[in-house]
């Protein structure tokens, strides 16, 4: 079953190494991997997409949380959580199929951040599904460049019915 | 006041109370080896190869419980130290190994003696650091010490720069290390280890099944109190000799692969298993889905990722071995009566009977050639009032030992258990020679393995570390010999060592002591002899070729259906073959 795995890491060289290491020396697998600073620039945020059985996914999290540099570890599939991808798009457009690049761009809510007269440049940002759909419907233009970011996730905050309870603690 | 890499480097290792490190020179460290020279705390044993080092301070590490220290330069210096990394890396040792690197400004240039030390020893360190700036230094040993010694144990490497040792920074040794992602766990949860005294008191068949990790912990009081209290049977690991005493009564000896009958069936006819400090390791469960089939399983151990990575566990518990038992031990005293007594008897009475239909055995014929065991057994005997620290290679001489060799108290057994070094027992007794200079060290090592680290007989004499080694001197790789006995039908492919050298003129010409005991009526003189001797020794005992290790599960079998005897067809064999000659190749290569 597909995991995602929130990894928050130390900030310095050679940290991915170690976490790619991991996953290779074990034979794990990653089948999407993305990291960028925190707000505090002293530690990275890493989103793991991963593959595995209980038993596997419970020994990533672990193995991960053994590496000194990593500070916090996170299955997101254990709660409800979002995932976003995006990917940058560059299709062939003769003349005729220029309005056909920009209304499926319009569907999926994609925007075009590059032009040139035989080439439309598309961003699109969503889940997987999404940016799978869009591919496929563009694919019979032409798609000349693709390039994806892979996933990015958050846990969902649990939803407070009882609204006032925060404020009500505030006051006090 | 101002000091350079090299002086702080010192600085820190006396601070962290280094006594005696292993080191080999070269260019990119000289500036450290000429500082070592200046000063007199800290001894320098200059080894005769990296690896040498590394196993040294590994031998060092186990006989003491302390961090052992070794010093490599760059490149090749470092590739010769890995094998002793990934062995302590196994074996969870705690080790410090610095290694000198190329100037900064020269890296991932390919200079000469330029490696990636950092990319090398990552799959096989706890943690590793390169020593950008001299600032750094000092703090960076100590973070090396803290992990290295803390936790699970485990080798890690500071690769300092050659422009680091010689540059010049204030020197400031923190008094304690804070990592944000390194926290670990020693006291076990509470409502866990009450689950666990709960399980212990309502078994009808608890074995105790006990590893490593109790030594590095300092647990063997804490687990002598808890079997006697609960009277629980005790598997040992490999790794876990020592942990409690072999001679024991609720001693079950080894378990595993080459473990005894009683261990090995207690296991599988468990209704608890209470894993202390060991790891599941595939010699010890054999095949997974089979393992302890009745058994509900209590597992103790310091690092979270062995608890749960090959077998289901029950009750877990994520703690310092000694703090959980501590804790444990405490609830049980105020539990335990005579009732638990009355509930196991019967598990006692069928323990007793595995002992008695099947134990350890070998035949040894008064003008026969000298059987293995009984060479093991014979230094038991003669040397177990003087309290020795045993070392092993790998092999058959490796587990004869683990099953004849009964250790009375822990850290005094030196092997390598998970990475299986051949070449590890030499250096390592020498590394806890090191460290003891009065106590009596033995090496038992076999023919093939000895080879691999012989050069560092020269580091013997010359550093006066006064190892015994006995060579039991069967003419072959005798563990592959035997997996082709059994499972290649008898095809020896480089199995067999043809012209061995002459240790005793080995010795000789390092300046050692050789000695043989070639008739079975020599063998106690000739040790006896050995042992009085305040020199390196080498005792070369030839030993009859085709014994086998038994009991033996094979790989990937199951732990109750233990091979107990060579199977008719080899029997008959070698009866036909006879001892084998060490000139005449042909009649082993066409037996």
């Amino acid at each position: 079953m597909e995991h995602i795995i929130s990894v928050t890491v130390e900030n310095k060289f050679g940290v991915l190494s170690r976490i790619a290491g991991l996953f290779s020396g074990r034979g794990f697998n990653i089948e999407s991997l993305s990291v960028a600073p925190t707000l505090d620039p002293s530690m990275s945020q890493m989103t793991i997409v991963t593959s595995g059985d209980e038993r596997i996914v419970e020994q990533i999290v672990k193995q991960l949380n053994k590496l000194i540099d990593v500070i916090k570890v996170v299955d997101l599939n254990e709660s409800d959580f979002v995932s976003r991808e995006t990917a940058l798009i560059k299709v062939h457009t003769r003349q005729e199929d220029r309005a056909e690049a920009l209304r499926i761009a319009d569907i999926f809510r994609a925007n075009v951040i590059d032009s040139t007269p035989a080439t439309y440049t598309i961003e699109v940002t969503g889940d997987p599904k999404k940016i799978e759909a869009i591919i496929n419907l563009l694919q019979p233009l032409g798609i000349k460049e693709l390039t994806r970011t892979g996933r990015v996730a958050v846990a969902r905050e649990p939803l407070r019915f009882s609204a006032a309870q925060p404020k009500k603690v505030a006051r006090e | 006041m101002k000091l350079t890499g090299a002086e702080i480097f010192i600085e820190c290792l006396k601070r962290e109370g280094v006594k005696t490190i292993f080191a080999l020179p070269g260019g990119v460290v000289l500036k450290i080896f000429d500082m070592l020279h200046q000063q007199k705390d800290i001894e320098v044993v200059l080894t005769r190869h990296e690896q040498g080092a590394g196993h040294m301070a590994e031998g060092y590490a186990k006989a003491t419980g302390k961090a052992g220290v070794c010093l490599v330069t760059s490149g090749p210096g470092m590739t010769n130290v890995i094998t002793a990394l990934a062995d302590a890396y196994m074996d969870s040792v705690p080790l410090v190994c610095f290694s000198g690197q190329v100037p900064t400004s020269l890296i991932g240039n390919d200079a000469f003696q330029e490696a990636d030390n950092i990319g090398l020893s990552r799959p096989c360190t706890k943690y590793n650091f390169l020593v950008k700036d001299v600032n750094e230094l000092a703090s960076t040993i100590k973070e090396a010490f803290y992990i290295a010694t803390t936790g699970r144990p485990g080798p890690v490497l500071v690769d300092i720069p050659k422009d680091v040792s010689m540059e010049k920074a204030e020197f400031n040794y923190p008094n304690s290390v804070s990592i944000r992602g390194y926290n670990p766990t020693y006291d076990g949860n509470k409502w866990q280890i009450k689950q666990a005294a709960e399980a212990i008191m309502k078994a009808k068949k608890p074995i105790l099944y006990v590893g490593g990790g109790v030594i590095f912990s300092g647990a063997s009081q804490e687990l002598i109190e808890l079997a006697e209290l609960t009277q629980i049977p005790v598997d040992m690991t490999l790794m876990g000799l020592g942990a409690f005493p072999g001679e024991h009564p609720l001693s079950m000896g080894m378990l595993g692969m080459h473990g005894t009958y009683q261990a090995n069936m207690a296991m599988h006819y468990s209704d608890l298993v209470i894993a202390i400090g060991a790891r599941f390791d595939d010699r010890v469960t054999g095949k997974v889905a089979e393992f302890c089939p009745h058994a509900k399983i209590i597992h103790v151990d310091i690092d979270p990722t062995s608890i749960r990575k090959n077998i289901h566990v029950d009750i877990p518990i994520v703690g310092d071995c000694k703090a959980v038992l501590r804790e444990l031990n405490q609830i049980l005293k105020a539990t335990v009566n005579g009732e638990q007594k009355e509930l196991r008897k019967a598990w006692w009475d069928q323990i007793r009977e595995w002992e008695r239909a099947h134990p350890l055995s070998y035949q040894q014929e008064t003008d026969g050639p000298i059987k293995p065991q009984y060479v093991i057994k014979r230094l038991y005997e003669l040397t177990k009032d003087r309290d020795p620290i045993v070392s092993t290679d790998v092999g058959q001489h490796q587990m004869w030992a683990a099953q004849y060799f009964k250790l009375a108290k822990p850290n005094r057994w030196l092997t390598s258990g998970g990475l299986g070094t051949m070449g590890f027992g030499f250096p390592a007794a020498m590394g806890a020679q090191a460290a003891f200079r009065n106590r009596l060290v033995l090496c038992i090592a076999g023919d093939g393995s000895i080879q691999m680290n012989m050069q560092e007989m020269a580091t013997a004499v010359v550093s006066k570390l006064p190892v015994k080694i006995i060579v039991l001197n069967n003419r072959f790789h005798g563990m592959v010999r035997q997996w082709q006995d059994l499972f290649y039908e008898g095809r020896y492919a480089s199995s067999y060592l043809d012209t061995t050298p002459d240790f005793v003129k080995l010795a000789e010409a390092y300046g050692a002591v050789g000695l043989r005991a070639g008739k079975v009526g020599d063998l106690d003189g000739v040790l006896k002899e050995a042992i009085a001797i305040e020199k390196p020794v080498i005792v070369d005992v030839p030993t009859y070729p085709y014994e086998n290790v038994y009991p033996m599960i094979p790989a990937g079998g199951c732990n109750h259906q233990m091979i107990l005897e060579d199977p008719p067809e080899l029997k008959n064999k070698q009866a036909g073959v006879g001892q084998a000659s060490p000139k005449d190749s042909d009649t082993i290569l066409t037996a």
